[in-house]
């Protein structure tokens, strides 16, 4: 599909070589060069937030166990919710498209409502991650026991620091665990991870290592920047950064979406003859939902 | 001075019903996968471990596979980039990918030596 061969270009609009290399207007041009510095500036932030997945292997929480609420349901349910937010979004990216195919036939009012249910779908994804931001503040039922020093037990194993305990119930003195322990490889020391065998029993902390491990914790919950109920608090940090620079995203996306529509309707692109500015802020709405693909993936599911 | 960005310089500004007809099917076919994806990717990061037994390589390739799946139709569908020239479409591809492959590939090979060393010397 070659459009300069087919659609004459007025000369004096044209740049000084003479032809319009892209065949592509200024505006589309832009946008796409802007996406690209965006586009970087996430891949920074997903590549960063592998690199410390990697180097805390150890300590990074799987997310299943922890993003596994849903609304007035509980908890239970887990990557559920995600999902549902990434289907909202999927779905708005499709009526941005449908907005932009009926602006190329000159439907005005099909491009308004489209247009209208992107913004629509736009706010929904913003309130979902609202609640997800609440709910991941406020913590679990439990909480968690974050260790803060190196804990020797009776058998010579240790319980290192910043080490996440989420304990089930203390009876008897003894710690019930939700997750198993397991032995490290090589240093000989514990590690608490948490992906459980499958099939196999929590395990339980007896009397005084029990005490010892409780004295070198702190209970919390929820998360902030510094501490974190569900893992390593860099964990935290990355759903805080990664999703809300996303959510950021989503929003002025939704607000830009409301300038065009109001435009749209008042009928500027439809007396200018196209409708390239909605392709424009599709443009835009589409790399929003792009982004989150790849945030699904890999802060959610790897 | 007349403005550019009201000139068209793209075939594909307009179309009309019979046209429009093609995309929409297209449009639609494209939301189905996308969805269909979305469900078996939550379905394999639920089950895949716990109760299916996979091995995680497995899985953690099918996830960056099926998202590179789902990217390439976001991109070359939703935003036509697989309807603009090919030097265009080249210009926006290339220089990104061969820049964030690079990057992914020195930050994790990095990070694992540091989780190595944190191991053999208990370094933070």
């Amino acid at each position: 599909m070659s459009g300069e061969a087919s659609q004459s270009i007025e000369t004096k609009v044209l740049w000084g070589g003479g032809r319009s290399p892209f065949s592509i207007s200024y505006g589309k041009m832009m946008m796409w060069f802007f996406l690209i510095s965006d586009a970087l500036t996430f891949g920074g932030l997903l590549t960063s937030l592998g690199f410390y997945k990697h180097k805390y292997g150890d300590l990074w929480p799987v997310s299943e166990d922890v993003f596994n609420a849903f609304p007035f349901l509980g908890e239970g349910y887990p990557l559920m919710y995600v999902a549902l937010m990434t289907f909202i979004l999927i779905i708005s990216s499709v009526t941005m498209v449908l907005a932009v195919e009926a602006g190329h036939r000159m439907d005005k009012k099909g491009v308004i409502l489209w247009l209208a249910l992107t913004v629509v779908g736009g706010f929904f994804f913003v309130g979902s991650q609202a609640w997800e931001w609440y709910h991941y503040i406020h913590g679990s039922e439990h909480g968690a026991y974050v260790v803060n020093n190196d804990v020797r037990l009776s058998d010579g194993r240790v319980v290192g620091a910043t080490t996440v305990v989420h304990v089930a119930k203390v009876e008897d003195g003894h710690l019930h665990f939700f997750k198993e322990l397991e032995e490290a490889g090589e240093s000989g020391g514990v590690k608490l991870p948490y992906r459980p065998a499958p099939g196999e029993d929590p395990v339980l902390v007896r009397g005084e290592d029990a005490h010892k491990l409780l004295a070198a914790s702190t209970h919390i919950h929820g998360a902030n920047l510094s501490r974190n109920e569900y893992g390593h608090p860099l964990y935290a940090d990355f759903f805080f950064f990664v999703t809300g620079f996303h959510g950021f995203h989503v929003f002025s996306g939704v607000v830009i979406n409301i300038i065009i529509l109001i435009g749209v309707v008042l009928g500027t692109y439809h007396k200018r003859g196209h409708y390239e500015m909605v392709e424009k802020v599709g443009l835009y709405w589409h790399f929003v939902d792009l982004v989150w693909v790849f945030v699904f993936t890999f802060y959610y599911l790897l | 001075m007349e403005r550019d960005d009201i000139i068209e310089y793209s075939l594909d500004a307009h179309h009309d019903e019979e046209h429009g007809k093609k995309i929409r099917k297209k449009i639609y076919f494209v939301t189905v996968l996308l969805s269909v994806v979305t469900v078996v990717e939550v379905l394999l990061g639920v089950f895949g471990i716990r109760a299916l037994h996979l091995p995680w390589e497995l899985i953690k390739w099918t996830f960056i596979i099926l998202t590179i799946v789902k990217a390439g139709y976001i991109v070359l569908v939703f935003m036509h980039l697989g309807d603009e020239r090919k030097s265009f479409k080249w210009t926006i591809l290339a220089p990104y990918s061969l820049f964030i492959l690079y990057l992914i590939f020195i930050c994790l090979k990095e990070a694992m030596v540091m989780y190595d060393l944190r191991y053999l010397f208990g370094w933070n």
